[in-house]
């Protein structure tokens, strides 16, 4: 279909030269994933102590607070991406399906936002007096 | 006819056997998904309650880890929360191991029968011991 006809085009049911950009897109963000997330769990058993003070203190500092951030993004893309593909395989019903994409974009885009303002407001103030 | 009775004429939906491979992608999708959803929130309410301040930070503390001997409601949260804790590292380390098994995979590589199960097998038991080996470290040797 969508070749061939016309109202196929209009329904864009033929290629719309873009079905590789979320499997490439998954690809790189786990990629980066690799890095990232290893990052937060190694430092996460390193840290001395997990209470408030140590974790604003850790959280303040320039090349704590900007991987965190490259992490919140990384990760909350991919997750957007890896949700997206489940809720496509199990939601069947066409209504349904796009009203859970909806919801999937307000949760990774909402709590990727509050996310890195929290860091952003950790670091800026400078970690915990 | 000289073959045997038992063996399938063609391939079938129905006819399959289970194989670590198939153990793997579910898994892959499981502690995917289970990281997406429940990771995420509780990123997310970490960062926030670091970033509410001293009272936030130690209700997410109470509640997550340590909550009062009294509090029978805080108790349940608390086992909750630790099992949840414990589950986001072991899914971490596989879906970690997975997905790199996965990369691989897209370059065309490790599609033999034998390679491809003995991969799978090891994955399995490495986040599993990767996962035991982090919550040690955690629990016994930064005490120390």
């Amino acid at each position: 279909m969508g070749n061939g006809t016309g109202i196929g085009r209009v329904r864009g049911l033929g290629s719309s030269r873009s079905g590789t950009h979320h499997w490439i897109a998954q690809r790189f963000t786990a990629i980066g994933n690799v890095l990232l997330v290893t990052w937060l769990v190694i430092s996460l058993a390193m840290l001395p102590a997990h209470d408030y003070a140590a974790v604003n203190g850790w959280l303040a500092q320039p090349l704590v607070a900007v991987p965190m951030m490259l992490m919140i993004v990384n990760v909350f893309y991919h997750l957007r991406l890896g949700l997206q593909v489940c809720i496509e395989d199990y939601v069947h019903d066409e209504g349904l399906k796009f009203a859970t994409i909806i919801l999937l974009n307000f949760f990774a885009i909402g709590c990727a936002a509050v996310s890195l303002f929290s860091v952003a407001k950790i670091a800026f103030a400078g970690g915990a007096l | 006819m000289a073959q045997s009775g038992q063996r399938p004429l063609s391939p079938h939906l129905s006819i399959w056997r289970w194989g670590p491979h198939m153990l793997l992608s579910i898994l892959h999708r499981v502690t995917g998904d289970g990281m997406a959803i429940l990771g995420g929130l509780g990123l997310t309410w970490w960062l926030y309650a670091a970033a509410s301040g001293p009272a936030s930070y130690a209700n997410f503390q109470y509640y997550v880890w340590e909550a009062e001997a009294g509090d029978g409601l805080g108790l349940v949260v608390n086992i909750l929360c630790r099992i949840i804790l414990v589950g986001l590292t072991w899914a971490f380390f596989q879906h970690l191991l997975s997905g790199l098994r996965h990369l691989v995979m897209d370059m065309g590589a490790g599609y033999e029968l034998q390679a491809n199960k003995r991969w799978s097998k090891t994955i399995i038991a490495v986040a599993a011991l990767t996962t035991i080996a982090f919550w040690c470290w955690i629990i016994l040797g930064r005490a120390g």
